[in-house]
């Protein structure tokens, strides 16, 4: 092989590591990117170069962006007055993409989790004290995943804002919008069940 | 090789993209592991919960090797427990608790059958917290007892009495009676009451009761340190103060 094919054998080998990208989907992505060079491998590597010199975790909500308070913290139209608390930037990105929620948002990095060896000071719980301590947070919605570790966190967290003057709510758990009762997991409906509100 | 068998999750981590690997405490081969193909898909995500009831049936060239897990969900355990934290706090801990201590391969029926009955009892609306927390510190008592490090509660191993046993060597895990322990006191293991007779019991017991238990748990079936585990633990004892 020579020098200039291992270097596109290369490229291929990390797009393959990307999630949702195989060996096979990783070849035609190169190669479309080498087809297009003016329009794509050319803008693509002058980008990830500028994100991988910017790129910073917000040091208020811990989201990922180019600066520090990030454009949602910083951001004068939004409601400082309420914080939803997420597992990750992509539960973030999600909510975002939904435009329902016009708050702000504190990201823990993770869930507690005794399997995993995830532990309290391992996440962003500590700044999220602080955070409601601080007495511009009015309401903390957690929105975290409706899972063992994902309730725990949420439970646990709860507990530490005990004493602090906060009103703490939760997003509900149940049917999803075009969802199907008949192929719905027994989990879940007993969940919807639960979390009835008159009509 | 193919078995089928009833078992409970105790753990699934995540493997790859889409796939998990599986720990289960199975009715007859005890804790086994296994690979889920599309475990971490949202169709099986929800499945493979701890504490969830499934039907799974494990595929391997040999006995040894990880083998492959399909699951069926028979009850799910987890979502009722969501909006309680005591007692999600317990799933919690119990189910990181088998998991970091149960040998593979070993049947253990009859911590089988009690976890059956614990997150009954769990998902039941009606039994006090006290009753689940009393039940737990039991089915860990058991636990030690079934992998071999049982706790001798019915003596007092200083003076044989029978009565009035209050506390327990940290060391040999055996009873001491209130009189032989009076002097070593801050170095003994408190017995709560409802361990060595059959009465009722008050939140301190149970923590007591959890910090009996956890000592000897740490010591002897931990083979690693696991902090998280343990911090599950206090978690679940933090509820009871």
């Amino acid at each position: 092989m020579t020098a200039r094919a291992f270097k596109i054998e290369q490229l291929i080998q990390l797009l393959a590591k990307m999630p949702g990208l195989g060996p096979r989907s990783a070849r035609r992505a190169v190669l479309q990117i080498i087809k297009k060079r003016e329009s794509y491998m050319l803008p693509l590597a002058a980008l990830i170069r500028e994100v991988a010199d910017q790129i910073k975790t917000c040091r208020v909500c811990g989201n990922l962006d180019v600066t520090s308070p990030c454009h949602i913290c910083q951001d004068p139209k939004r409601d400082t007055a309420t914080v939803c608390v997420v597992e990750n930037v992509s539960d973030l990105w999600a909510l975002e993409r939904a435009a329902s929620y016009k708050g702000l948002y504190h990201v823990l990095g993770g869930t507690l989790s005794a399997i995993q060896g995830t532990r309290p000071e391992d996440l962003n719980i500590k700044t999220l004290i602080e955070r409601a301590s601080g007495g511009d947070v009015g309401e903390i919605i957690m929105a975290t995943n409706a899972t063992v570790d994902g309730q725990t966190t949420a439970h646990y967290i709860i507990e530490r804002l005990k004493g602090v003057s906060v009103k703490i709510t939760a997003i509900a758990h149940g049917v999803p919008v075009g969802g199907e009762l008949d192929y719905l997991d027994d989990g879940t409906l007993s969940a919807a069940l639960k979390d009835r509100k008159p009509y | 090789m193919e078995w089928s068998d009833h078992a409970i999750v105790l753990a699934a981590r995540k493997h790859g993209e889409g796939h998990a690997v599986l720990d289960v405490l199975s009715q007859q081969k005890g804790r086994a592991r296994g690979y889920v193909r599309g475990g971490s898909s949202r169709r099986q995500r929800p499945t493979l919960e701890p504490g969830n009831l499934v039907d799974v049936t494990w595929r391997g060239r040999l006995d040894e090797h990880l083998g492959t897990f399909r699951v069926e969900m028979i009850k799910a355990t987890a979502p009722d427990l969501f909006r309680k934290p005591p007692r999600l706090a317990a799933l919690d801990a119990l189910t990181s608790l088998l998991a970091a201590i149960l040998p593979e391969r070993e049947a253990v029926p009859e911590i089988y059958k009690e976890c059956l009955v614990f997150f009954t009892m769990l998902g039941d609306d009606g039994t006090a917290d006290i009753s689940w927390g009393a039940e737990l510190v039991r089915l860990e008592v058991m636990l030690l007892k079934t992998l071999g490090f049982g706790l001798d509660l019915k003596a007092c191993a200083v003076t044989g009495e029978l009565d009035n046993l209050c506390y327990v060597s940290p060391k040999t895990g055996r009873a001491v009676s209130a009189g032989a322990g009076q002097a070593y006191q801050d170095k003994l293991l408190k017995l709560p009451a409802f361990l060595a007779a059959d009465t009722p019991a008050a939140p301190e017991d149970i923590r007591a009761g959890w910090l009996l238990t956890g000592h000897f748990l740490e010591r002897h079936l931990l083979l690693r340190p696991n902090p998280a585990v343990m911090e599950a633990r206090s978690r679940l004892a933090g509820y009871f103060s």
